[in-house]
């Protein structure tokens, strides 16, 4: 009887810890601290200059990116990605006009900041910048969906469903790419 | 209720005030809050269109059909209480009976029921006659349904009706005025404006859950469904301002999902669709301030989601912004209209709205400042 209600008191333990995992799953900030999202503008986001080397730019300490571990910033970005027409050239991962955002090939880097700086600097051949038409935090959450693409976030907050049609698996299903920051393409070269 | 305050009175000179007195009191009391509550704005029994007068005729029949029913009842049932039972023939003692007393007691005597047939003939009569009114009753309210709705839905047929199309989204209403000169269609929000006296049919649809468009003083309610439009027919007799509210949970701020409804006059009507018909004021028409504030729209976060006609802001994610400034209020009739209140909206919506899609701004208070004066140059 005694070892009975120890092991229902594990039981229940384990399930009190499992329930208050989730909740941070599900937590839906809808205020952002505007200081705190402005303050990635504070770094320098390219080391692009004259001279320099052609490898992507890359900031010394890697960001955490907390949406990615939130099922509803990550299906806020998955939104986010079709209304500000991000499908127009990415389609939906798997590119078209642009290059797929689901395989292991990330041409500018696939870390948070990397994705970040890609979306608000704007990058060679046609991807626009999108420096202060799109919030900071929403940028965050459209870089949290991207790397879901690729199984790059965690599957249980991953979106399981997608709001377009689809023939793809759903990015919480997807097989982890391992990503290769990869070589320059051919056309964003330095001229030699 | 001037008597039973009397007798309130009366009963307090007593120094005691019963608890039934009480409950009489506030009984009354609310049924007058209540009835007080059905004029007016946002009632459906203040009706102020055929289709509604038709609905309010129909509530108000069932209303008096049930009250009469449920006065009958409480009449036969009061009856019932007073009315001494008449002595049925006497009732005979059945000798074998082999029921005992559980507790071991004596036998008690077990009730016996003899039939009286003349009697039998008459309850069955009257639960009969009654079974057959209560049919009857339900058949006058299920006729009086039927013709109601036969007459809300005869509208569809009228010619020179108002066409509109109302998209509903989280958490607001897209006005579309249709017109066959592709040129004269424009696109406003949270407003509509109709004539009085014609027929307005309004096409209903969705752009993402399902919304239903209530405005309770012209019509019934009609659900916008996703990818299923649907049509209803509404008509103003009278002038005014008529307030409408999304009547389906859609959401976090469900509740903040209103809608005006302006009834005017043909003349006005066409004064303000020829005005909302215009694109917006070219740069060369704006004073420098406004220019600035032009200029912080199209290069922030503004441009991605909103329209202005005329510019290079054409999003379709939120309200079309061409005549914001003719407009009564903001935010799906959230907050009034005002420089204030716009300001306060533009930098942080979620604190008014909280869960809307307009995201928090941070702009500088100079480039706030230019915005207002940009924002309430579009009229």
């Amino acid at each position: 009887m005694r070892r009975l209600s120890v092991a229902a008191a594990f039981v229940a333990a384990g399930w009190l810890a499992f329930s208050c995992a989730s909740c941070k799953r599900e937590e839906r900030g809808f205020r952002v601290d505007p200081p705190a999202a402005n303050s990635i503008y504070a770094v320098t986001m390219s080391d692009l200059h004259a001279g320099a080397s052609t490898m992507p730019s890359a900031i010394p300490t890697p960001v955490k990116n907390e949406y990615e571990e939130n099922a509803y910033a990550l299906s806020q970005g998955q939104q986010l990605f079709s209304q500000y027409n991000c499908t127009g050239c990415h389609f939906h991962g798997g590119g078209g006009i642009g290059p797929p955002l689901m395989d292991e090939t990330w041409i500018y880097g696939s870390r948070p900041e990397q994705i970040f700086a890609s979306i608000v600097e704007g990058r060679p051949n046609g991807m626009p910048s999108f420096r202060d038409k799109i919030p900071d935090f929403q940028v965050w959450q459209l870089a949290a969906y991207v790397r879901s693409l690729g199984g790059l976030t965690s599957p249980a907050a991953a979106p399981g469903r997608e709001d377009h049609m689809n023939s793809t698996t759903p990015p919480n299903s997807v097989k982890q790419e391992k990503p290769k920051n990869s070589v320059l393409p051919k056309s964003a070269e330095m001229p030699g | 209720m001037r008597t039973c305050f009397r007798k309130i009175r009366r009963a307090g000179g007593r120094r005691a005030v019963s608890p039934r007195l009480i409950g009489r009191a506030l009984a009354l009391g609310a049924m007058t809050v209540l009835v007080a509550g059905c004029k007016g704005s946002q009632s459906a029994l203040d009706p102020k269109g055929p289709q509604a007068g038709r609905i309010a005729g129909l509530w108000w029949l069932t209303f008096w059909v049930c009250t009469a029913v449920y006065v009958l009842v409480l009449l036969v049932v009061a009856g019932a209480l007073v009315l001494k039972r008449r002595k049925g023939p006497p009732v005979a003692k059945d000798p074998t009976s082999p029921v005992t007393d559980p507790r071991g007691g004596p036998a008690s005597d077990p009730p016996v029921v003899t039939l009286d047939p003349a009697g039998e003939r008459r309850i069955g009569m009257v639960v009969g006659s009654a079974v057959g009114l209560t049919v009857i009753i339900l058949f006058v309210l299920l006729f009086a349904d039927f013709i109601t709705g036969q007459h809300v839905h005869g509208f569809a047929n009228t010619k020179n009706t108002v066409s509109i199309t109302l998209t509903g989204h989280q958490w607001w209403w897209e006005v579309r005025y249709d017109d066959s000169t592709p040129s004269d269609v424009f696109t406003t929000a949270n407003e509509i404006h109709i004539p009085v006296g014609r027929p307005v049919g309004i096409q209903l649809q969705s752009s993402d859950v399902i919304h239903s468009f209530w405005v309770p003083n012209l019509h019934g309610k009609k659900d916008l469904i996703p990818g299923h439009p649907t049509v209803i027919y509404l008509q103003a007799d009278q002038p005014g301002t008529y307030y409408g509210q999304c009547a389906e949970y859609c959401g976090y701020q469900h509740a903040n999902m209103r809608l005006v409804v302006v009834a005017e006059s043909q003349e006005h009507f066409d004064q303000w669709i020829g005005n909302q018909r215009q694109a917006a004021q070219p740069p060369e028409k704006l004073t420098a301030k406004q220019n600035q504030g032009r200029l912080v729209f199209m290069g922030r976060t503004c441009v991605m989601c909103h329209t202005i006609r005329g510019t290079g802001a054409g999003g379709r994610l939120g309200p079309d912004l061409t005549h914001l400034a003719t407009r009564q209020t903001l935010g799906a009739g959230t907050i009034p209209n005002n420089v204030g209140h716009l300001g306060g909206w533009v930098m942080d919506p979620q604190r008014i709205k909280p869960g809307v899609y307009m995201p928090q701004n941070s702009l500088s208070a100079d480039e706030l400042q230019a915005l207002l004066e940009y924002l309430r140059s579009l009229d």
